[in-house]
């Protein structure tokens, strides 16, 4: 009796054992032939034990409440493995016959057990990276860590038809598991192509110079708000953390001449402060030398006229003594000058009355000249 | 008892196994297809449970998600006569999974179908371009238009394509060392120009430090004999205030002083008259002799 009701109230044993009724009951085969596309079952080993144990009862026949107990139990614990737990770094995406469902936070959950409903949980804080350009082989976040290049990757065209080296990478983290885990088929691969597209994009719109110099941040900065648009329109459910220029360089093949040019820009500088190294030194000079001249000049100045004033104030002096009694002084004047100046020279008279016509003055210039040095060494 | 027992077992199980290979689930990732003996019935675009006539009816599952397709990189001829090695990519969906079943059975037909129209329809579009409009932001429309060329040739395939993109253009191997030897001679030049104009710089200091070292010293020298000039101008007005007062007095005076300075030492040998002045008492206590001269 009890078997007929439950047959036909739901879907057998199998199905309708799980009290969601309704006919509704899922089944091991009923999935075998989609099998392919839906995520593993960890119930699939627990279920063929159920059935295993299932198959056994109607072989055995032992008593009626036995059979009901087992079937009971099986049942009981066929329902616990809805239980799920999603970790802090999780999310929970429950799927009823494949459709999506619900999502949930971290926590422990239920769910309806397999195959009726089945949970996805995806990690949506860890940070993940692509690298564009170049493999990191070794241990990540290890300085040792050494770069491989990948240079049909990391070389692109600049916009002003050069050719430059560009190794990034791009770190993403999924911001909604749903729409992450169920619009692309690949979303890694996607966001690793769109990235190289939009990267691409920008520095072909980028002179070399500045890719190479001051544009590095505003690359990176545009490359990720353009990306972000783009996996937004792609619905990829992903959040581009950021973009990182590791190395922005000039192709190996030309390397010598952008460093030849770094070099000119040094020798530029060079030459010019050698430059004003002379500027600075003429010119201070120049201005010595100038003032040393107008110190000359004013020194001069002060000479000459402080002479002419004392000549000045001398003769004054003089003159005013001279106006009191003019005669006397004159003579005084007159005889104490050829006194003085008579007593030191040499001096010769001759009188022309006393018979002094008759004499030629002969005067033996260099003969008195010699006289007066022997007379001095002596 | 026993025997109803046991037959009503065997038609649970018997149901049941009828039940469960009518029923299937379609994932959210996918969406498929109901063949009758290889014939499409039906097309299921939603995920969910769906039921089947058992071992007459057979499904196919197709991708719901969006697909990427990276075709071979191939070697364009641009409209400027350059070679440009460009590497697209694309996206595409299944929006009709019969017509994508009678045409290409599968993702890996559909893959080698699209690759060809892609790479074709690229040659063909970026050969009317130059390489300045495809750096450009002329980009957006040319994928655009290509994405629009793509879809219109898939569309019986039932695939809608969603986006192609450029995923790499760049100069084959081939001409990439001429490219490489221009940026080497642009460089080069650049680093000829830097070091010009450094020394043409450097000669422009020099030159204006020289010129201001000559001016300041030029200067210097003006106002110094400015100053001089002054000086001795001043010295003269002085000596002419003063010994303006009786030139007479200042002939005499200054002779005297002369004469004491010129006459120091024993080597001037004069030859004197006694007629002159100093002498006046010499020959005569009357001192007349120069008076009546």
């Amino acid at each position: 009796m009890s078997w007929s009701n439950q047959g036909g109230g739901g879907g057998g044993p199998w199905g309708g054992g799980g009290g969601n009724g309704g006919g509704n009951g899922g089944s091991p085969w009923g999935q075998r032939p989609g099998g392919g596309g839906t995520p593993p079952d960890l119930e699939d080993v627990i279920r063929k034990g159920q059935d295993r144990v299932k198959r056994m009862i109607p072989g055995g026949f032992g008593s009626g409440k036995g059979l009901i107990a087992i079937l009971l139990i099986a049942i009981v614990g066929w329902g616990l493995t809805g239980f799920f737990r999603v970790l802090p770094n999780q999310e929970g995406v429950v799927l009823r016959f494949g459709e999506l469902n619900r999502t949930t936070g971290p926590g422990l959950h239920y769910h309806l057990p397999s195959p009726i409903e089945t949970v996805l949980t995806p990690d949506v804080t860890r940070e993940n990276r692509i690298e564009i350009g170049h493999r990191l082989t070794g241990a990540r976040n290890a300085r040792s860590s050494s770069k491989q290049d990948v240079p049909e990757e990391s070389l692109m065209i600049t916009g002003d038809e050069n050719i430059v080296d560009i190794d990034f990478i791009v770190f993403w983290r999924i911001n909604d598991a749903s729409a992450f885990l169920f619009n692309l088929q690949n979303p890694e691969e996607t966001v690793k192509m769109a990235a190289e597209s939009v990267m691409r994009a920008i520095v072909g719109q980028t002179p070399i110079q500045q890719a190479l110099t001051d544009g590095r941040e505003a690359i990176e900065e545009q490359t990720r708000n353009e990306l972000q648009g783009l996996v937004d329109e792609y619905k990829a459910g992903i959040d581009i953390r950021q973009v990182q220029l590791l190395d922005v360089d000039p192709p190996n093949q030309v390397i010598d001449a952008f460093n030849e040019v770094a070099r000119a820009i040094q020798d530029k500088e060079t030459v010019q402060n050698q430059a004003e190294a002379y500027r600075n030194d003429v010119v201070p000079r120049a201005r010595g030398e100038a003032a040393q001249m107008m110190k000359e000049a004013e020194a001069y100045r002060a000479e000459v006229v402080n002479r002419a004033t004392g000549d000045a104030n001398r003769f004054n002096s003089v003159y005013q003594a001279y106006s009191v009694s003019k005669d006397v002084t004159t003579q005084r004047i007159y005889l104490e000058t050829l006194e003085e100046v008579f007593s030191k020279v040499n001096k010769i008279i001759i009188d022309k009355n006393a018979g002094g016509s008759g004499v030629v003055p002969y005067l033996p210039l260099p003969e008195v000249q010699n006289r007066a040095k022997t007379g001095d060494s002596q | 008892m026993n025997r109803s027992l046991l037959i009503s077992g065997i038609v649970i199980v018997v149901g049941a196994l009828v039940l469960f290979s009518s029923m299937f689930i379609v994932h959210q990732t996918q969406q498929a297809l109901v063949l009758q003996f290889g014939d499409p019935k039906r097309q299921i675009t939603n995920p969910g449970l769906e039921f089947k006539i058992p071992f007459i009816q057979d499904v196919v599952f197709f991708e719901r998600r969006v697909l990427d397709i990276d075709p071979p990189r191939q070697q364009v001829l641009l409209a400027s006569q350059k070679r440009l090695d460009v590497d697209s990519y694309a996206r595409f969906r299944i929006i009709d999974p019969l017509e994508f079943y009678k045409t290409v059975r599968n993702e890996r037909g559909a893959r080698a179908q699209l690759s060809g129209i892609i790479n074709s329809t690229l040659r063909r579009v970026l050969g009317n371009e130059t390489l300045k409009e495809i750096l450009s932001n002329k980009r957006v429309a040319i994928m655009a238009d290509i994405r629009q060329q793509v879809n219109a040739a898939v569309d019986r395939f039932g695939i809608e394509i969603i986006e192609v993109r450029l995923r790499r253009a760049d100069y084959p191997k081939e001409t990439s060392n001429n490219i490489y030897d221009r940026m080497k001679s642009e460089r080069e030049q650049e680093a000829r120009e830097f070091r010009a104009q450094g020394a043409e710089q450097a000669q422009q200091i020099r030159a204006d430090a020289d010129k201001q070292r000559t001016i300041l010293v030029a200067e210097a020298k003006q106002k110094s004999e400015t100053l001089r000039g002054e000086g001795d101008g001043l010295a003269i007005k002085i000596y002419a205030d003063a010994f303006g007062q009786d030139p007479e007095f200042y002939g005499f005076y200054r002779s005297m002083l002369a004469y004491r300075k010129a006459m120091t030492d024993s080597d001037t040998t004069l030859v004197l008259s006694p007629d002159s002045d100093f002498f006046r008492y010499f020959k005569d206590i009357g001192g007349s002799s120069v008076t009546d001269k």
